[in-house]
């Protein structure tokens, strides 16, 4: 039974296998790169304060509520809203949080007296972290619970996959997903509130220009997330005066980054910018303690989870990164519009739901629910109305994810608030200086 | 002049790195080797080539990481760790292999595929998607040597290697059932007519492949992280070393197992990173076309390569 044939057939076998192994590593149950970070589960906005102390008034609950008195809430046919998420499956980390909380808003906006004393009600249908699956609940949810728009998906794949079938039957979505493929170019019926990597890259740049490093090293996962980083940081870098002295890329399941560090630290850039995340993104913090490397490390929204903190250790240490402010929302400043409304909902959330989810994807869902409910305040229950209504009412509305504000050639609506920098300081996130 | 002391510069930045790469592919291949020597002891008992290798591994490390997390201290998790890799081992030639008696090889190998797509799976129910750490066995202050840098956890690493090599070398040479091992190995028949049970050396086997599996699987763990998946691409490279080195080699093994490491390190850092993966494979199509029996391959084959 020895040589010829079994090299053969081993050779055959190793094909077979590495075929395998790509394909069982595309299918890791990470979630889509594309829909950026991880569920965050924020130490420092975590106020552990149980809900008996808060009357769980938002903000916008309060204006919408106002002539609630008035009118008994349940007494009327509710609005209904669908909540598409990925409650199941790879990318549940984030419909989860997304789905927790609709339904606490959907809670806390009928205690109120509903929406201009009609109460709300929340249809919840679940993609399955799939696409083909995500088309087919938007259907049900247009056609068969007749929802007057829809909140969600989770990731931007379901998003792209049911756009189609959202500007046909004409109904407005406010997507939870973060590519900036879903807003541009604009679709009439289809707004989204994450923030797009551009706003996330820029914020950096500018953060790195300010602090005067201009020689960057650059390593980024070869996956969408990290290519998507990599375009844009190419796309901002040069108008800052920065300029890229390295470039390298791991892959998302590597286990030793140090070849590309030490080519890195070769070229002698003033600060190193990983754009990956856990575990590889862990991996390299490790890598960069253990050759010694000096240089200051940035990183991507895509580590802002409890995570990356838990993995690299005190490696963790020193890194900065830009991200929502919800990981920060109890130092921020008291003059930033947003405290309150983060610090809020962080509470609210907290007292209902597992405090480890508590995450800037939820927040998401936050902002597209509260879009959805001011414009239904102003239109009332039609579909074209609505859209009418997200799309010039929304101006200046201060959300988790950052301060919104529609127009007809912007379905985003985010500028540079929606972003801060944030520290790991001894295992904690704090603002970065 | 000027020329002269900048290329100089540029050589000695390059000898530098070099360095760098020569180390971090020594330990990336000692880990490699470990796993080669795993479908090495296999195979040379039973012709099997037990896919399942690289779910050894990622036993090891998942359970000594569950019981770190539970407060066993660090020793006991580790004993315990290995033991029952080891037990699973066992029980996977006993459930899986054992039952298939008489099918053709090839069969046996792709029951070993099947396996290690189900112990991926039942990883999977049991420990999450979720990526986990070890803390490293002795702190993480890089040790500088030259103008390269490890980590202490590469020092037990190489030692484990080392350790794990001379115990096999002492089984197969100095203990009854190393010897019966190595007679199987070498005539089976023979092997049966001496009063020696193929059937318990293949068990053995099989045990003996788990446990060398996990004690990689936990001493990698600190530096490479630990999740569910992480056999896969693992097994792919043990696999590789191990045909390299001839595949019923021992020393062939290991030496198959750093040679992987060592290219694979210094293609991604003075070729380009992203075909770190892919410079394994082509390292063994070389080999094979040079020497079709891989490098250690066919001289000895009378101690079957033990």
């Amino acid at each position: 039974m020895k040589q010829p044939k079994w090299l053969m057939v081993s050779l055959l076998l190793v094909l077979a296998l590495a075929a395998l192994a790509v394909g069982a590593c595309t299918a890791t149950p990470t979630p889509t790169p594309t829909t950026a970070p991880k569920p965050p589960a924020p130490a420092a906005a975590t106020p552990a304060k149980p809900a008996a102390t808060a009357p769980a008034a938002t903000t916008p609950a309060k204006s919408a509520a106002t002539p609630a008195a008035s009118k008994p809430a349940a007494s009327k046919e509710p609005y209904k809203i669908g909540g598409l998420f990925a409650i199941t499956g790879p990318a549940s980390s984030l419909g989860i949080p997304e789905r927790n909380t609709v339904q606490l808003l959907e809670e806390q906006i009928n205690q109120q007296g509903g929406i201009n004393g009609t109460p709300v009600k929340m249809v919840i249908a679940d993609t399955e972290s799939d696409e083909t699956k995500a088309v087919l609940a938007a259907k049900k949810l247009i056609d068969e619970d007749k929802v007057l728009a829809i909140v969600g998906p989770s990731q931007s794949g379901e998003s792209l996959a049911i756009a189609d079938t959202i500007e046909k039957a004409e109904i407005p979505l406010v997507s939870a997903a973060a590519s900036i493929k879903i807003v541009d170019p604009v679709k009439k019926w289809i707004f989204k509130t994450p923030q797009s990597d551009s706003l996330i890259v820029q914020a950096l740049v500018d953060y790195l220009k300010a602090k005067g490093y201009t020689k960057i090293g650059w390593l980024s996962v070869s996956n969408a997330f990290g290519d998507s980083g990599k375009v844009e940081f190419e796309k901002a870098a040069p108008g800052a005066g920065l300029t890229t002295v390295a470039k390298e890329s791991f892959g998302a399941n590597d286990t030793d980054v140090t070849a590309q560090l030490t080519r890195v630290k070769a070229a002698n850039p003033d600060a190193i910018v990983v754009w990956a995340i856990p575990p590889a993104a862990a991996i390299v913090s490790k890598n960069v303690a253990q050759l010694g490397i000096k240089q200051p490390v940035f990183q991507s929204h895509g580590i802002g989870n409890k995570q990356f903190i838990d993995l690299a250790g005190t490696a963790a240490n020193g890194v900065r990164f830009p991200v929502g402010k919800l990981l920060v929302a109890d130092s921020l400043s008291g003059s930033d519009a947003q405290k309150k409304v983060l610090q809020e909902y962080a509470k609210g959330y907290t007292a209902k739901f597992d405090a480890n989810t508590l995450s800037t994807f939820g927040g998401h869902a936050w902002d597209g629910f509260w879009i959805v409910a001011k414009a239904l305040e102003k239109s009332g229950p039609d579909r074209a109305k609505l859209r009418d209504a997200i799309e010039s009412n929304t101006k200046e509305f201060v959300g988790i994810t950052g301060v919104f504000s529609f127009s007809p050639t912007e379905h985003n609506g985010l500028d540079k608030r929606a972003v801060t920098m944030v520290e790991i300081k001894d295992g904690k996130w704090v603002n970065a200086e | 002049m000027p020329a002269d002391i900048a290329f100089e510069r540029i050589y000695v930045e390059l000898y530098q790195q070099v360095l760098q790469y020569l180390m971090t592919g020594v330990t990336v291949g000692s880990i490699y080797a470990i796993i080669a020597l795993g479908f090495v002891v296999i195979y040379n008992v039973t012709g099997i080539i037990n896919f399942a290798q690289g779910e050894f591994v990622m036993l090891g490390a998942m359970i000594m990481v569950s019981l770190y997390k539970n407060q066993v201290p660090m020793v006991a998790a580790f004993v315990i760790a290995v033991l029952l890799t080891t037990i699973i081992g066992a029980a996977l030639e006993r459930l899986a292999i054992r039952p298939a008696k008489g099918a053709s090889i090839v069969t046996l190998i792709i029951i070993t595929i099947g396996a290690s797509i189900t112990i991926r799976g039942l990883g999977l129910i049991t420990w999450g998607p979720n990526t986990s750490s070890l803390p490293a066995f002795s702190g993480d202050a890089p040790l500088v040597i030259g103008t390269a840098s490890i980590v202490p956890q590469t020092l037990w690493v190489l030692v484990t290697t080392a350790i794990l090599l001379i115990a096999l070398y002492l089984f197969f040479e100095r203990t009854l059932l190393g010897k019966a091992m190595r007679a199987c190995a070498i005539n089976m028949s023979a092997a049966r007519l001496m009063g020696i049970s193929p059937s318990v050396m293949a068990m053995v086997s099989f045990a003996l492949s788990a446990s060398l599996g996990a004690v990689g699987g936990v001493v990698m763990a600190p530096t490479t992280l630990a999740t569910y998946d992480m056999g896969t691409m693992l097994a792919l490279k043990g696999f590789v070393a191990a045909i390299i080195g001839g595949m019923s080699s021992t020393p062939g093994a290991v030496a198959g197992g750093l040679l992987v490491g060592v290219l694979e390190s210094m293609g991604a850092g003075l070729i380009s990173s992203g075909y770190k993966d892919a410079i394994a494979f082509v390292v063994l199509f070389l080999v094979l076309f040079v020497r079709p029996n891989g490098i250690f391959g066919g001289r000895d084959t009378s101690k079957g390569g033990l």
